[in-house]
């Protein structure tokens, strides 16, 4: 069995961020990703981003990814790549099991960061197995990896800022956004974001949902319904759109499986989208020499996990007795760009949420 | 609204008629619902269903979503072919 010194599993925003600073500060880095190319999520993302020019401002996503990437190029006589490779399992004795090409086979880590991102929640309602449904993952993908639409007419669910942007990309790309619903009272993205699609026609209707799915052999159109402050059904308000696509962004939820699995302290917090682990404030989990950063450790932005890698880099390469030349500034630099991230009332969710999650130890 | 219509756990085809049964008859906690109708037992491993099913309890038993607890996560986190593992066990 090949033993190495630090394996990140996820190699997207936050896992690549964290390899970089890993190898600057001395650390043989294994980066584990079940992608063709590394770059997670940020690779479907042909936006501009927003921050500041720290987390790459103005940069596109996909821009962003090759960045991170060829960033790494440096170190790599130090960085062992594994891609198309899914880590299936982690166990208490540090041993990963990873499948790739058909391959099963285990490995041993003396430290790990786990930077294993999240998936999109899904909702229940009548005939939501419609062909024409889909996550807004799988619309980026299909739209902007392969360049092939969703469909002619469609409806969103969801205004946080996926839901806004990929209603404003599949604009952009000739199909038709019929509305886009939004079961809270008010616009969960950036306004910036949702008075785009407003000026471009689109009907944002907030306390309303989707009821149910119309369709023989696939999506034709669907039932919407008004939501009262309990976010029950108010009967009688139900309405009728056509379409031929249902995009489903209501909230993602973090990979948690691996940390689950080797029987780490968790805490389910509502705030960041699910059930994350148990952090000291170095991202260090309750099993010692194994940090999280990034989507793992709870729902927020790209520009966050980015950030957050560094960090988790730079306090687990320190904790592995490997001090970054640069450490403490850098330590100064990122925890500020993090404060500054999660500053104001869009902030609030995620300070709460952290905060449940933050131990000073591990007992 | 057809409760058998709608899809709970895609991997092994659970409807939500099939949880409100079970709740009724008194399975009431994740793992009791795993063993019977296999809910989270599938290809993805419960990461679709188990918020969804985590839900439908807290309803069920009028308590908070988070209070419910998930199912026990377990390896593997996907399907790994039999012969692949055979295959490795010399090493």
């Amino acid at each position: 069995m090949d033993k190495f010194d630090l394996v990140i599993i996820g190699g997207g925003p936050a896992g690549l961020s964290a390899a970089r600073i890993a190898l600057e500060a001395g650390l043989s880095v294994t980066l584990i990703d079940r992608s063709i190319s590394l770059g997670g999520q940020l690779i479907k993302q042909t936006h501009k981003f927003f921050g500041s020019k720290a987390q790459y401002a103005k940069t596109r996503g996909i821009d962003i990814a090759n960045i991170l990437i060829n960033d790494l190029d440096e170190y790599k006589d130090r960085l062992h790549i594994l891609k198309e490779a899914t880590v299936v399992a982690l166990y208490k004795d540090y041993v990963i099991t990873v499948y790739q090409f058909n391959k099963y086979f285990k490995i041993q880590a003396k430290s790990i960061i786990v930077a294993t991102g999240a998936s999109e929640k899904v909702l229940a309602f009548e005939n939501n197995d419609l062909p024409g449904i889909y996550g807004a993952g799988a619309v980026q993908t299909l739209m902007n990896l392969y360049g092939v639409l969703p469909g002619k007419e469609v409806v969103m669910v969801g205004s946080g800022n996926i839901g806004l942007i990929v209603s404003y990309q599949m604009i952009q790309a000739g199909v038709k956004v019929k509305a886009l619903l939004e079961a809270s009272d008010h616009i969960g993205g950036y306004l910036v974001h949702a008075s785009k699609l407003v000026r471009l026609g689109v009907p944002i209707l907030t306390r309303t949902t989707v009821k149910k799915a119309y369709g023989k052999n696939k999506l034709e159109k669907i039932q919407t319904v008004e939501l009262d402050e309990q976010w029950n059904y108010i009967e009688g308000t139900e309405t009728e759109i056509s379409c031929d696509a249902l995009c489903i962004s209501v909230g993602l939820t973090p990979l948690h499986q691996l940390l689950s699995m080797a029987e780490i302290d968790m805490i389910y917090v509502n705030e960041l989208g699910g059930l994350i682990p148990k952090l000291k404030k170095n991202y260090e989990t309750s099993m010692p020499r194994v940090f999280a950063c990034g989507d793992v450790t709870g729902i927020e932005e790209a520009s966050s996990a980015m950030v957050e890698g560094k960090l988790a880099g730079l306090l687990a390469s320190k904790s592995l007795g490997f001090i970054h030349p640069e450490f403490e500034l850098l330590e100064k630099n990122l925890v500020e760009q993090l404060n500054n991230l999660r500053q104001g009332p869009c902030g609030v969710k995620i300070r709460l949420g952290l905060e449940k999650a933050e131990v000073n130890s591990h007992d | 609204m057809s409760k058998k219509d709608i899809i709970i756990c895609r991997c092994e085809d659970i409807t939500l008629a099939d949880i409100h049964k079970c709740l009724e008859q008194g399975y009431t906690t994740f793992e009791e619902l795993k063993r019977i109708l296999r809910v989270g037992m599938g290809p993805c491993q419960g990461q679709t269903c188990s918020s969804l099913i985590q839900k439908e309890i807290a309803i069920f038993l009028k308590k908070k979503a988070e209070d419910v607890l998930l199912q026990k996560t377990r390896p593997l986190v996907t399907g790994v072919k039999l012969q692949d593992i055979a295959d490795s066990a010399d090493e």
